[in-house]
């Protein structure tokens, strides 16, 4: 075992404890007792609803399925199956007449944009359900995701906090097995399911297993270009990555703000969510 | 010294000077009702710890009548707990206040602030400038804040002034979940840093450190007493507040000392040569 996969191995028990306890007192602590999740079928949505069930109880995780009339059939079942087998409330928003609505306006869209409105419009739906319910939108964006970009800006990327944003898709699948989650979710291919046939690996052009190496020993333990090419990676490869990650910055901050005054928010008005709580 | 301690492992609430307030007076009491002469709570306990702009805002001179309420409390037990000070200058420090027998006794003030990562305490707050041991009716001390500890020199004049504990208060974040750790690594060189100075010092090592979750970074707690000879006499584990009374006895000292004279064979006056050559540059 080399010195990255060797780092990237998770204590699950340890992790489990600690994000359980992050939502348990985040989410309190914002007045809240309920979460709200997008459940898609994939794992990390599974995972966070375990966590979730885990640190408010299950009747206080309300998982919803938003299906688009192209998506994959087999991901509603599999989020069926989540739900079911945590016994979290669930329900079902068919998103395809309002995303049909919008895409009528304009036949010519091409798959980027209608990815982007229907993950667009899931957010919506979740945060509706979540003012419905008096809950907050828990977010499962994992680190790999969030550092290539690999996000829908206000779309599957908006949140109120997020468990799962600090583990790269190897470990997310480490917790996934010590959680016990059902092992169809385990072992299909990661997919945003934006449109028939999508897997997430055959968009990037790389695979989770090589880029959660690289992005651990780059972010994590600040290797160079040049440490890592010594490492074994091609260089062409880094700078893509390199550049993937600059390139994609804006949908990691907040939207920026013309500073006029002596005190802008976010720049010189510095306060935390947890102001006073 | 011979005495009971108390560890206060809170939770404080973010910028929340009167909720923090009861939450020490409730930890006063029950170390008082556990016997203990001195509680001790972790850095900024009467704050929290990112306080970013509020920190000018709930700051407290030591003439406040915070300050005084919690000098109050000290008639029947010593207490260590952590606020933002302004200075008469209007200067903001990150300090510890030792008080007792209704008095405030003693201020350390941080000298290492720490400005890298997630931290950016030299914007808030400006650096302390000493490290002054002080006589309390329990013993002598040394206070330490946090990251003065990884700072060699910082423990080095308490050594030297023949401190019987060093007292270190902390706002420590868990971070570092590699499987091969069995805990945080940050938890464990934590550990490591506290034996070390046990063992180099041949003092009590007194840590408390805070738990809980300010916007998605948390405090690990796991505050613990070392003993002279570097070993864990009592440990809090993990991430819930929690209170560790421990018996303090100088006898361990005098057994460690006896051992390891490091106290009697240290050459404080060899430091002066050396640390000539950096009086004008860092």
């Amino acid at each position: 075992m080399d010195r990255a996969e060797m780092n990237l191995a998770i204590d699950t028990t340890l992790v489990e404890r600690l994000l359980v306890h992050f939502l348990h007192e985040e989410v309190s602590s914002a007045g809240f007792s309920k979460l709200v999740l997008g459940v898609s079928g994939g794992i990390d949505s599974a995972v966070v609803a375990a966590l979730a069930v885990r640190a408010l109880g299950a009747k206080n995780v309300f998982g919803v399925l938003m299906p688009y009339r192209e998506s994959n059939p087999e991901s509603e079942a599999d989020g069926r199956l989540l739900c079911e087998t945590l016994g979290i409330p669930h329900m079902k928003v068919d998103i395809s007449a309002m995303a049909d609505a919008y895409f009528a306006l304009d036949p010519k869209m091409d798959r980027l944009r209608r990815g982007n409105v229907l993950a667009r419009c899931r957010m919506i739906v979740l945060y509706d359900r979540a003012a419905a319910e008096r809950a907050l939108v828990v977010g499962t964006s994992n680190k790999t995701e969030l550092l290539l970009g690999y996000t829908t800006q206000f779309g599957d990327s908006a949140s109120a906090l997020n468990p799962i944003g600090d583990l790269y898709k190897n470990q997310i699948y480490q917790l996934a097995r010590h959680l016990a989650l059902p092992e169809v979710l385990l072992s299909k291919p990661p997919s945003a399911d934006l449109f028939a046939g999508q897997t997430d690996e055959a968009e990037l052009g790389f695979t989770y297993e090589a880029v959660d190496r690289l992005l651990y020993l780059m972010v994590d333990e600040r290797y160079s270009e040049e440490d890592l090419v010594q490492h074994g990676f091609e260089r062409d490869f880094v700078r893509k990555i390199v550049a993937r990650i600059s390139g994609t910055q804006f949908k990691r901050v907040p939207p920026i703000i013309a500073k006029l005054s002596h005190r802008t928010v976010n720049q010189d008005f510095r306060y935390l969510r947890d102001w006073g709580r | 010294m011979d005495c009971r301690v108390t560890l206060a492992q809170i939770n404080p609430t973010l910028g929340n000077l009167e909720k923090n307030f009861e939450l020490h007076v409730v930890e006063i009491e029950a170390a008082k009702r556990a016997g203990s002469r001195l509680v001790l709570f972790p850095e900024l306990s009467l704050s929290g710890y990112f306080l970013k702009d509020q920190t000018s805002e709930i700051a407290l001179r030591l003439d406040s009548p915070l300050i005084a309420k919690l000098a109050e409390q000290s008639r029947d037990i010593s207490i260590a707990a952590g606020f933002v000070e302004r200075s008469p200058e209007g200067r903001l420090y990150n300090s510890i206040g030792f008080f007792e027998d209704g008095a405030l006794l003693h201020v350390h003030r941080k000298v290492h602030l720490v400005t890298y990562g997630m931290f950016d305490e030299q914007r808030e707050f400006a650096a302390g400038d000493r490290f002054v041991a002080f006589t309390s009716k329990l013993g002598r001390f040394g206070i330490l804040i946090c990251e003065d500890l990884w700072h060699v020199s910082s423990a080095y004049p308490y050594f030297l002034a023949d401190v019987d504990a060093l007292l270190v208060h902390s706002c420590a974040p868990g971070r570092g979940i590699g499987a091969h750790d069995g805990e945080l690594s940050s938890q464990r060189i934590w550990e490591t840093l506290l034996a070390a100075q046990a063992l180099t010092t041949q003092t009590w090592v007194v840590w408390t450190n805070r738990v809980g979750w300010e916007d998605g970074i948390f405090f690990s707690g796991g505050s613990r007493v070392i003993d002279p000879f570097g070993r864990t006499h009592a440990a809090l584990e993990g991430l819930e507040p929690g209170r560790l009374d421990v018996q303090l006895c100088s006898r361990e000292m005098e057994r460690a000392r006896l051992m390891t004279p490091l106290r009697r064979d240290a050459k404080p006056w060899l430091l002066e040569q050396s640390l000539a050559r950096f009086r004008t540059q860092g």
